[in-house]
């Protein structure tokens, strides 16, 4: 099976501070990856670089057969292709939740109104929250936020979807909801990368765990290994402290 | 008697209530009939007692109605709001008896004592303002040397602006960009032809006699209209990735918000024809036009860079993750929410620059302001400044509380919080 995601060799650094070191990572169509570590491990920047939110410095990264570079052209293609999904929803605040999702469909993809308010209401409904439609951000409960900042991400049409730590900001009875949809979502078979705490999810749809500490990919497993049988030390330790 | 039977409570309220009001009562009445009516109640007293009889008879009284949760509504009000403590009686007295002894005056110069008709000075024979002064030297006050025969002109020119903007309110959504793009890409030419005049049949005016009111509202207008835009692109500029743009804009903005307007005005009207090639001319008013524009952008730009760093990081970051680029992103996402943020700043900002129009007088340009000062110096008219600067400070004030309020109810009518 091809790839979707090639990284090769990536290293970035914050001034000089290294935060990834020798990055590789492979991930084909419709795989869904869970990236976990302890804070300040790299797991951040390492899913921000694959939308070029972060730049690396060396190394290559090629998303669905388009290489990241300094070109303009293919970093707006690449994230039209790649949905995002923050800690902090990040909804755009001055406009309702059915502009939040037609906005990017009607002015980067160019489709009439019309049609982007259909996909829009499709993709609200599939998080149920259409009732919520017209309503703005403000007024919404944060689960019910970060369901439509994932509606807004899926009415691009991505093949990706990130997600950087999606329930972190919300209330422990709200994290429910959020997962509920994510996990809808894998079955649905969408390509993602998702970095979180949350093991059971994890658990139940990843394909793959990847285990990072400062900066490095310390342990890439399948699922099952990962956390009945890991090899490396330190990733023993973390499982052991947050499960 | 026990000293605390002196201490007002609500067991006393029958008691002390109505003494305290009395008194109250009572040293409001001596300064009201005091100013208004010439009457001295207390003037039996030595003149300086009988000028604190009222602050200490208030005080007094003040002190006897400050009943704790008396139970009647207006009175806790009262105690709570101007009269918590003996220090906030005490103000609360001397202010209201200060303004009660300063309106009175005022109204006798301003209404009472003024003179409204009449043709000449002559006419002003009370001892108020002379009203006169305004009314003979309105039209000039209006429309500045504009011959008056042409004055329809002007009239006309605002006319249709004003029913532009009027119908452009409330036209539907589809129709109100048309509206907008000719209110700025059309109307302005048609309303400089029609003031300058020169073809069609209309006589030519030169801008040297435009002036009064009419140019006041031309020259904010246009600097209004103008330094918005300008200075939007300047804030971007200034925070853009690109070093070349970035050190313009900064350059740019520093330059201009450096220099007094008043010497730049004086340099766009006399130092800058003498750069230019010989025969070459740019008409005075666009001259300093201009120069107003570019000197108000430069504030406008700084008052939108504090919107634009007000935002937070990831409304940039969830534009690019949709894949907008730089100015889709600008347009859609940031600037509505970053001008939301400022629109006290911009409002601040176009206010002084209404305010800062009379300052064109250096080059011989003549606004309302400008035409008082003209009117003024009249051997007709001397000594009429107060009343000119009166009125001129009246009319700035009813534009400026106008501007003030729009855009007050443009912020409530953009909230989108609740």
């Amino acid at each position: 099976m091809g790839k979707i995601i090639e990284l090769k060799k990536v290293n970035k650094w914050f001034d000089k501070f290294q935060v990834l070191k020798d990055i590789d990572l492979d991930v084909a169509p419709q795989e869904k990856i869970v990236i976990c570590g302890p804070s300040g491990s790299g797991k951040s920047t390492l899913i921000r670089c694959i939308n070029r939110l972060e730049e690396h410095q060396e190394g290559n990264i090629v998303v669905d057969g388009t290489e990241l570079s300094e070109s303009t052209k293919n970093i707006e293609k690449i994230r039209a292709e790649v949905g995002m999904v923050f800690q902090q929803f990040n909804l755009f605040p001055h406009l309702s939740i059915l502009d939040n999702c037609t906005l990017a469909p009607i002015w980067v993809k160019k489709l009439p109104k019309k049609e982007a308010e259909e996909i829009a209401m499709k993709n609200l409904t599939r998080v149920q929250i259409d009732d919520q439609a017209l309503k703005f951000p403000g007024q919404l409960s944060g689960g019910q936020q970060q369901r439509a900042a994932i509606a807004r991400a899926l009415c691009m049409e991505p093949k990706i979807m990130l997600f950087d730590e999606p329930t972190s900001a919300l209330d422990p009875e709200m994290i429910k909801e959020v997962l509920d949809v994510m996990v809808d979502l894998a079955k649905g078979g969408m390509t993602m990368i998702v970095v979180t705490h949350e093991m059971g999810f994890a658990k139940e749809v990843a394909d793959y765990m990847i285990f990072m500490d400062e900066g490095k990919i310390v342990e890439r497993a399948k699922t099952k290994d990962f956390f009945e049988s890991p090899k490396n030390e330190r990733t023993k330790l973390f499982l052991s402290q947050i499960l | 008697m026990k000293l605390t039977n002196l201490k007002p409570s609500k067991d006393k309220i029958n008691t002390f209530l109505p003494l305290g009001s009395l008194f109250v009562i009572f040293a409001f009445l001596d300064v009201l009939t005091n100013t208004f009516l010439n009457y001295n109640i207390t003037g039996f007293l030595p003149q300086t007692i009988s000028y604190l009889v009222p602050l200490l008879l208030g005080y007094i009284g003040f002190y006897l109605i400050r009943i704790e949760f008396s139970g009647i509504r207006f009175l806790d009000k009262l105690n709570k709001n101007i009269n918590s403590s003996n220090f906030n009686a005490f103000l609360t007295l001397l202010i209201l008896f200060i303004i009660i002894k300063a309106i009175s005056p005022l109204m006798n110069w301003l209404i009472l004592d003024a003179n409204f008709a009449g043709t000449s000075k002559d006419d002003c024979t009370g001892d108020g303002a002379c009203w006169v002064f305004i009314k003979v030297w309105f039209n000039r006050l209006m429309y500045g040397l504009y011959p008056d025969l042409e004055q329809w002109r002007v009239n006309s020119a605002f006319i249709l602006l004003f029913a532009l903007v009027g119908v452009a309110f409330f036209v539907p959504q589809k129709i109100k960009k048309y509206f907008i793009i000719f209110l700025l890409f059309v109307y302005p030419f048609i309303g400089i032809k029609l003031l300058s005049g020169g073809s069609f049949g209309l006589t030519y005016v030169e801008t040297a006699a435009w002036g009064g009111l009419s140019l006041t509202f031309i020259i904010s207008a246009f600097a209004i209209l103008f330094c918005f835009p300008i200075g939007v692109f300047l804030a971007l500029g200034r925070r853009s990735s690109l070093p070349a743009i970035r050190y313009i804009s900064i350059g740019f903005i520093e330059l201009w918000r450096g220099v007094p307007l008043i010497t730049v005005l004086f340099m766009a009207a006399v130092m800058f024809p003498m750069f230019l090639p010989d025969g070459t001319f740019i008409d005075k008013l666009i001259r300093v036009l201009i120069a107003i524009t570019l000197f108000e952008a430069a504030y406008m730009a700084e008052v939108v860079r504090g919107g634009l760093q007000a935002l937070p990081k990831g409304q940039y970051e969830a534009a690019k993750s949709l894949g907008m680029g730089y100015w889709r992103m600008n347009a859609l996402i940031i600037l509505p929410q970053a001008l939301k943020l400022v629109i006290p700043g911009i409002a601040n900002t176009l206010l002084a620059l209404v305010k800062d129009t009379p300052l064109i007088f250096v080059v011989g340009l003549m606004e309302l302001a400008g035409m008082i000062g003209l009117a003024k110096t009249n051997p007709k008219w001397l000594g009429m400044a107060m009343e000119g600067y009166v009125f001129a400070g009246l009319v700035f004030w009813i534009i400026c509380y106008a501007m003030s309020r729009y855009s007050q109810n443009l912020e409530k009518k953009l909230s989108t919080e609740r």
